[in-house]
């Protein structure tokens, strides 16, 4: 069951990766998207899939990774060094934050973890000095050819997406996936049975964000420009935890199902319904919660066809 | 024997409430000793200052020669401090073998997650569960979330056991399974504490009794002494009535 699953999600990537070859330059960059947000979704479901704590932080740790990765190649540092250094930089920031905001629960830390990207977009924007304020940062881009550029950061956003995919797998058979789910069901009870409730919530809270950060930073060097409000956009943080629902949280496939199927459909509205896409946003929000409140993969399409079979029986008798 | 597990002096207050005042007791290793009190007594709170999920306002308590006053609830769990809960928590969506896996992985001694499953298994056989291990959890009836419970604190490897009101709630029958567990668990030298209302659940099984009033220990010792002392009477029957019984006994 386990390999399946790995062989599906090797499927998965090759496929990604293939598109270079085959497909025109819109189809690899929405590769390039499809895998970061894959990276972002897999992050989130560590803390708000396993763990059950319903984390909008995403955004936050994505900017900071923008920014600490922008900042750091600014002054000269390798691309490469200057990734990994966006990435230690948000896994500690993570380790010391979720100290704290894990202590709250349900609502409370929802409502906590969306203050920590308002604050970080703040201080962002207002720290011009070093991060260029409103007038954004540029990022020295790479003199490639823009086929070769593409592919290079397709290659680099789908080995994150690998890793992130290998940890949760780690993860999800391993003690620390089976606390993690322990503290989502009942954390009391959890605490009761031996498990470390707070160290465990900072590891989850810590894999949620580092390449969260690292995506942030690549996501920088990509497209050669951020500023604060398209580095901490709000909608971020909303589209990720949808994703990862709209596959099924906790699973080890639902964030890649869930986000190919968000990107593909959001491609479509973007492209017939401009003006009305964020409204269609919403609408899948609704939709999810109340249709497939588990997620496409933890739904019973069995059951779902049976229902129907059964209505349309029941109608035909009567 | 020596004191196994030893409470001195140990309160709790919450604001201006003082749930547990001035308590003091020792239990011994494999005895079975009865905590009982009337509503409110705070029974459930000094289980929660041992297991640290409250820890004492004043006071130390001391578990095999070691103070473990201000430990975090998880660290009472992996001492062998095991509790069960007056309202039953199990993980709901896992199933009857995973909830007690739970138990063996993370409060039992540290090994994987198959070899915490074979553990479970036989926890659950011993509570007469196994036959339900795939079920999920949420799916029991009463009485069998309370052998749950049994099992997912068993699986712990405790050596002092704390069972929260496990009685509450089942018939006649079904007590006397349970009772018939108790003694079993005793028998491989677990201390239990029992938190009960039942008396005659109490006083079949307790080789010891402790009785809490208002958050004081207003009597201790044999089960029989104890339930006809002057002090235990009143506090469950009030002065007028006690005094009225006492007359009728003397009439």
């Amino acid at each position: 069951m386990r390999a399946a699953k790995v062989l599906l999600f090797v499927a998965w990537i090759a496929v990604l990766a293939a598109t270079p070859f085959f497909a025109d330059n819109n189809i690899v960059r929405t590769a390039i998207m499809l895998a970061m947000y894959s990276v972002l979704a897999y992050s989130w479901n560590f803390i708000g899939g396993f763990t059950g704590y319903p984390s909008f932080a995403t955004a936050a740790f994505f900017g900071l990774g923008c920014y600490a990765g922008a900042i750091v190649e600014h002054a000269g540092v390798p691309m490469a060094l200057a990734w990994i250094a966006a990435t230690v930089f948000v896994a500690l920031f993570a380790a010391v934050l979720g100290a704290i905001v894990l202590r709250l629960r349900g609502h409370y830390f929802a409502i906590g973890s969306i203050a920590i990207v308002e604050v970080c977009r703040l201080v962002v924007s207002s720290w011009s000095s070093l991060t260029g304020g409103g007038n954004g940062l540029n990022v020295p881009l790479l003199m490639w050819h823009p086929n070769t550029v593409a592919m290079f950061f397709l290659y680099v956003m789908l080995g994150l997406l690998a890793i992130v995919f290998a940890i949760t797998v780690f993860v999800d058979n391993h003690r620390l996936g089976f606390g993690l789910k322990c503290i989502r069901q009942n954390e009391d009870a959890a605490d009761m049975v031996g498990v470390n409730t707070t160290r465990y919530k900072v590891i989850a809270f810590v894999l949620s964000a580092f390449l969260c950060g690292t995506a942030g930073a690549v996501y920088a060097s990509w497209v050669g420009y951020i500023d604060p409000t398209d580095s901490f956009q709000i909608l971020l943080t909303v589209k990720v935890p949808v994703m990862t629902l709209l596959g099924g949280a906790g699973t080890v496939l639902g964030p890649a199902i869930g986000t190919a199927a968000f990107v593909v459909l959001e491609e479509f509205f973007w492209a017939n319904f401009l003006s009305w896409n964020r409204a269609i946003l919403g609408l899948i929000i609704v939709f999810l919660i109340f249709f497939l409140p588990g997620g496409l993969l933890n739904t019973s399409f069995r059951r779902v066809v049976r229902r129907l079979r059964g209505r349309e029986s029941a109608g035909a008798s009567a | 024997m020596s004191d196994y597990l030893r409470l001195e002096n140990v309160s709790k207050t919450f604001g201006g409430i003082r749930a547990v005042n001035d308590v003091s007791f020792a239990l011994k290793q494999g005895e079975i000793v009865g905590l009982i009190g009337p509503n409110g007594a705070g029974k459930t709170t000094l289980v929660n200052v041992i297991t640290g999920v409250h820890p004492a306002s004043l006071g130390r308590v001391i578990f095999q020669g070691e103070e473990v006053t201000r430990q975090k609830p998880f660290q009472a769990a992996r001492r062998g401090l095991a509790r069960t809960f007056q309202i039953v928590q199990p993980f709901p969506e896992m199933t009857v073998l995973d909830n007690v896996a739970a138990g063996a992985l993370f409060g039992g001694s540290p090994e994987g997650l198959a070899e915490a499953r074979e553990h479970a298994h036989r926890h659950l056989a011993f509570v007469g569960l196994d036959p339900i291990a795939d079920q999920p959890a949420a799916s029991l009836t009463l009485p069998n979330r309370k052998r749950l419970e049994l099992a997912k604190s068993l699986a712990m490897n405790p050596k002092v056991l704390m069972l929260d009101e496990v009685n509450a709630g089942l018939n006649t029958g079904e007590i006397d399974t349970a009772l018939d567990l108790i003694r079993r668990i005793s028998e491989r030298g677990i201390t239990i504490l029992l938190i009960e209302h039942l008396m005659k659940v109490v006083m079949s099984v307790s080789q010891r009794l402790l009785v809490l009033h208002h958050g004081a220990l207003i009597a201790e010792g044999e089960p029989q002494k104890v339930v006809n002392d002057q002090h235990v009477v009143e506090a469950y029957l009030g002065e007028k009535f006690a005094k009225r019984l006492k007359e009728m006994g003397h009439a």
